[in-house]
């Protein structure tokens, strides 16, 4: 296991399998079984920020909606904080917001939802602001190590034009497919992500 | 993890690629534009922490967490191990979640219609955070082989599916763990996405007699490695200028 400089190799990735819901979201799988579940709404009353929803659909290469996906998402909270100890930006913590959420995509529609707030701007490497963005792990049957995308969003549009990771994108069409755009439903801003694993338009995904 | 330090890239080598014939499903599901990589930033180097209170008291024992007028068919099994990280640091207070068919193959899973039955008593998850030695356990039933439609008469391996979230996002990651000595695992097509045999071989737990409770519970063991951090020896570059 270890090397000649006595690093350890890390463990290989498998697929999620098609039965990732029994672990992760045993509700969806179709069993009660934990008193505290894990799930799709980041918030809690007491969060502070702008609410969004996010919602979308993971296709395959045939343009299919992949329904059996798993999604999990991490962000910073509205005033651009991990809730995290590697995270020193002198910026207010906020006790009511963990910054993550795992969503299983509807076995039927592929639609998949998550509650959360808009986060605010990070510090980036060397001090650059990162425009609010949204981390995404994405993990499936067929998929054989998680995939890592960002969602930016469509109407921060001065934030987006200096962001350092969007920056390093040259095609103007690959950057856009990690833009999603705002519509008002029920008085709720709900941003549109849908993913591409393969073919036309193909969802930017990082070697992070 | 010391604040703001980066993960050491990941090696691709000792992963499947995404796109594997063998398993049929990643065909279509596959990326086919290579991925950007990107330096670690905040965004990378932190990530969700759970608390012992969000956990119940048997969520780490399979055996017992879904038993209603009896205990699960089955070997029953310890599994246990140690999280550590590259530079094998122990990797404390994180998430490991597990979930594996019963003993005769089949999942409690809307989806899964295989003819093998449903144990009534057996609901097949877990999870449990590690202690400051980054040590983990749980107790369960040896799940069973179980077809799955990749060619005609394709077979996995008794498995139990892993996920571990480490201290940072990069370092999310799912795996399979596989019981030494099973005769599917080199038949087995999802194994066959690994390109490193050694690899392979690092998913395959050990008995562990010395970990089993006499006329009780067997025991294997599996340790499960992230990757490793690169403490910052210069300047921070995460945070200067």
């Amino acid at each position: 296991m270890t090397d000649k400089l006595g690093y350890l190799k890390e463990t290989t990735s498998q697929t999620a399998g098609p039965y990732v819901h029994i672990g992760l979201i045993p509700q969806q799988a179709g069993f009660d079984i934990f008193e505290t579940n894990f799930g799709n709404v980041a918030v809690g009353p007491k969060t502070a920020g702008q609410r969004i929803r996010i919602e979308g659909r993971v296709f395959d290469g045939t343009e299919t909606p992949v329904r059996d996906v798993l999604i999990e998402t991490w962000q910073a909270n509205a005033a651009g904080r991990y809730n995290h100890p590697a995270d020193t930006q002198d910026k207010p913590l906020d006790p009511d917001f963990r910054g993550w959420a795992r969503a299983g995509s509807d076995f039927k529609t592929g639609i998949y939802t998550i509650d959360t707030i808009k986060p605010g701007i990070v510090r980036g490497r060397r001090g650059r602001p990162m425009a609010p963005h949204i981390n995404f792990w994405i993990a499936a049957r067929g998929i054989n190590i998680g995939l890592n995308t960002r969602m930016y969003f469509a109407d921060e549009g001065e934030a987006n034009a200096v962001d350092p990771v969007l920056n390093l994108i040259e095609l103007d069409t690959r950057r856009k497919t990690l833009l999603a755009e705002p519509v008002t439903r029920d008085g709720i801003a709900v941003y549109r992500f849908d993913i591409r694993l393969q073919g036309e338009n193909e969802t930017v995904f990082f070697d992070i | 993890m010391t604040p703001e330090s980066e993960f050491h890239q990941r090696d691709r080598d000792i992963h499947p690629p995404a796109y594997t014939p063998v398993y049929k499903t990643s065909v279509l599901r596959s990326p086919r534009i290579p991925l950007w990589s990107l330096q670690n930033s905040l965004s990378e180097v932190t990530g969700p922490t759970f608390t012992r209170e969000e956990l119940g008291p048997l969520d780490n024992d399979l055996i017992l967490n879904y038993a209603k007028d009896g205990k699960p068919i089955g070997e029953q099994t310890i599994v246990h191990g140690h999280v550590l990280d590259g530079n094998g640091r122990p990797v404390r207070n994180t998430l490991v979640e597990v979930w594996q068919a019963n003993a005769g193959g089949r999942y409690r899973h809307r989806n899964d219609t295989y003819i093998a039955p449903i144990d009534p008593n057996f609901g097949g998850c877990g999870r449990m955070l590690t202690d400051d030695n980054g040590y983990y356990f749980f107790r369960t039933v040896k799940p069973g082989a179980y077809p799955f439609r990749n060619r005609v008469n394709s077979w996995r391996p008794a498995h139990i599916h892993f996920s571990v979230f480490g201290s940072g996002f990069a370092q999310r990651l799912i795996t399979q763990m596989y019981f030494e000595g099973d005769p599917l695992i080199p038949h087995d097509s999802i194994i066959a996405t690994i390109p490193d045999k050694s690899a392979a071989d690092r998913l395959t737990a050990r008995l562990d007699l010395n970990g089993s409770l006499p006329l009780e519970c067997l025991a294997y063991r599996f340790d499960i490695v992230l990757r490793g951090s690169r403490q910052t020896l210069f300047e921070n570059k995460l945070h200067g200028n």
